[in-house]
């Protein structure tokens, strides 16, 4: 991980004087890097027919997508309007609040209810109830009460354990039929992906990308901070609301598709920071995006074929992921 | 033309600033003065629309701070705060471009780029143009967000210490650009200032404030005497003339 640590720490200087790429020749090459890894994991080592395998490896390959596109947006979107680098959604419990509410689910109406409500109408329900729930809480949060960034890092630490001991808990007086059900439910993954679910995924992430788009210049006057920004003419608490519910939203299914992921969006946001060579969204929310893919379809590759540990990636990210934060943790002396 | 009407903040049981009732004329420079937790910077961010009063309201050129949208605002009245950290990493000319957002909406056409050019000059800041926020030193990174707030070109500009961070030569530097600021480009500034010698000898106006009230609010030379700083400070102040400044004595008490 030393080896992906040390761009992250190169970058800078260099970047000091004038960026010797232009942003958007480095968001093509992330692309292309991108697009090379995806094609490396559904079409290389295929043993048998090659038509079977690129089709056992296609939802992987579209949930790897979902995953990188829902994650990275959500985590620099989240960065930009709560003002810091450190905090993400994962870190301050979005995704144990949306296991927690799958799991007060089932708590409530029993396990039938998944597989009576299964489909694309039940998940809408889901995400909404999501949605509500966080931007609440989350706003509240965020709305200046807490100062200090280590005081909301805590609380937030507090907040994704009490959710997680909470369905915990729950799981345990569940019958077992019903844990089946659910664990069904909660535990994604990205090499066991439910197909039905994709398109849908997908709508989601284009519609994100449509609003983070024609937002872009707003997001940009939001780095500026609280104060400045409304000095500028945005409304502050409106676009803060409007990017939470976004972040929600996009969490909720990331979480749904693949299962939570604490470092992983911080990772990719915190190397795109670095990489891009400028501040805008325009350029930073794709190469966040392109790393992401980078780093899940590139690292499954890698470990299936190489280590022959295909289970392993997500450890392996959170790993990577949690050291760098850490890192960055440790080097900020104050706020 | 600024006015507040019956404008008081309150924290818990804590009332921190008022109520106050004024206005400040159109044009010229306004300075509040005050001993420290007076209600000096308290009142500016809530003209700025930076912090909700507890009552009352404000209204700046015509537009009622509460309610007018956030657009509309910033293209009549901006502010800027003491403490600026700004967590990307930018340049000073980006930093300065984003004064012209609320014209722009984050699309700058040649007007934009012309106004962006001259708030780096009238800043001498062409030199440091390209250089980012974090390379810059405390003065210079001031001075960079004045320029942001000079690019956003509006008719009133709330300065919290401008002086902040800045040595005697910068600090007469900043104190000319914004009277030239106000005598050419019609401007009205208010600017909450420490230093006593500084708000007499460049603004035209005074607001005292002492504990949440305003104690004295007049010319220049109806406010800096004798009896009004000593009441306002608590802590004897002399005034003299000298070289045709009215100079405050205050040091040695």
């Amino acid at each position: 991980m030393s080896a992906t640590l040390a761009p992250a720490r190169t970058a800078a200087p260099a970047d000091a004087t004038r960026p010797r790429l232009a942003p958007g020749a480095r968001v093509a090459i992330a692309f292309g890097l991108a697009l090379l890894a995806l094609a490396a994991y559904l079409t290389l080592f295929t043993r048998g027919s090659f038509l079977f395998a690129v089709e056992l490896r296609a939802p992987t390959a579209a949930a790897m997508v979902v995953a990188a596109f829902t994650q990275a947006v959500a985590t620099v979107l989240f960065h930009t309007v709560t003002d810091n680098r450190i905090l993400t959604p994962s870190i301050m419990g979005f995704d144990s609040m949306f296991v927690l509410m799958q799991t007060l689910l089932v708590w409530f109406f029993g396990g039938m209810i998944l597989t009576q409500l299964a489909g694309v109408p039940m998940r809408l329900a889901q995400t909404a109830a999501m949605v509500l729930a966080a931007t609440g809480l989350y706003r509240w949060l965020f709305s200046g009460r807490f100062g200090n960034l280590f005081v909301l890092l805590l609380v937030g630490v507090v907040l994704g354990m009490a959710f997680d001991s909470l369905s915990t808990f729950l799981e345990r007086l569940l019958r077992p039929t019903d844990y089946d059900l659910l664990s069904v439910e909660l535990f994604g993954r990205m090499t066991d992906v439910d197909p039905a679910f994709l398109p849908l995924a997908f709508g989601v992430c284009l519609l994100a990308g449509v609003v983070v788009w024609w937002r872009r210049h707003v997001l940009d006057a939001l780095l500026l901070g609280r104060e400045t920004s409304i000095c500028v003419g945005v409304d502050h608490r409106r676009e803060l609301t409007g990017v939470l519910v976004l972040v929600a939203l996009l969490v909720s299914f990331s979480t749904a598709l693949v299962g939570p992921m604490t470092f992983f969006g911080f990772l990719v946001a915190t190397l795109a920071y670095q990489l891009t060579g400028t501040y805008r969204h325009a350029y930073v929310i794709p190469m966040a995006f392109a790393i992401g893919v980078v780093f899940l379809a590139g690292g499954q590759f890698v470990l299936q074929h190489v280590f022959y540990a295909a289970g392993f990636l997500t450890v392996v990210i959170e790993f990577v992921g949690g050291l760098l934060f850490l890192a960055l943790l440790l080097k900020r002396r104050s706020l | 033309m600024i006015e507040f009407e019956n404008v008081s903040k309150t924290y818990g049981t804590t009332c921190v600033l008022g109520p106050v009732t004024g206005s400040i004329p159109s044009g010229g420079i306004t300075s509040l003065v005050g001993p420290n937790g007076a209600g000096k910077s308290t009142l500016l961010t809530i003209m700025g629309r930076l912090l909700e009063p507890t009552t009352g309201r404000v209204c700046i050129g015509g537009l009622d701070v509460a309610t007018t949208r956030g657009a509309e605002l910033a293209r009549t009245v901006s502010i800027l705060r003491q403490e600026n950290h700004v967590t990307a990493r930018l340049r000073v000319r980006e930093l300065v471009a984003f004064g012209r957002f609320p014209h722009s909406r984050g699309r700058l056409g040649p007007a934009d780029r012309e106004h962006i050019d001259a708030a780096l000059s009238f800043l001498e800041l062409e030199p440091l143009a390209d250089r980012f926020l974090d390379q810059l030193s405390g003065g210079q990174r001031q001075r960079a967000f004045v320029a942001m707030v000079l690019a956003q070109d509006t008719s009133h500009v709330l300065l919290d210490e401008p002086l902040n961070n800045l040595d005697m030569f910068h600090a007469v530097q900043m104190m000319k650009r914004i009277r030239r600021a106000a005598d050419e480009l019609g401007k009205t500034f208010v600017m909450v200032v420490h230093d006593l010698n500084f708000a007499a000898a460049y603004s035209d106006r005074i607001v005292a404030l002492r504990d949440g009230q305003v104690v004295a609010h007049d010319t220049v030379g109806a406010t800096i005497t004798d009896a009004t700083l000593t009441d306002v400070f608590g802590t004897p102040v002399r005034v003299r003339e000298i070289d045709g400044e009215l100079t405050a004595l205050y040091v040695r008490g």
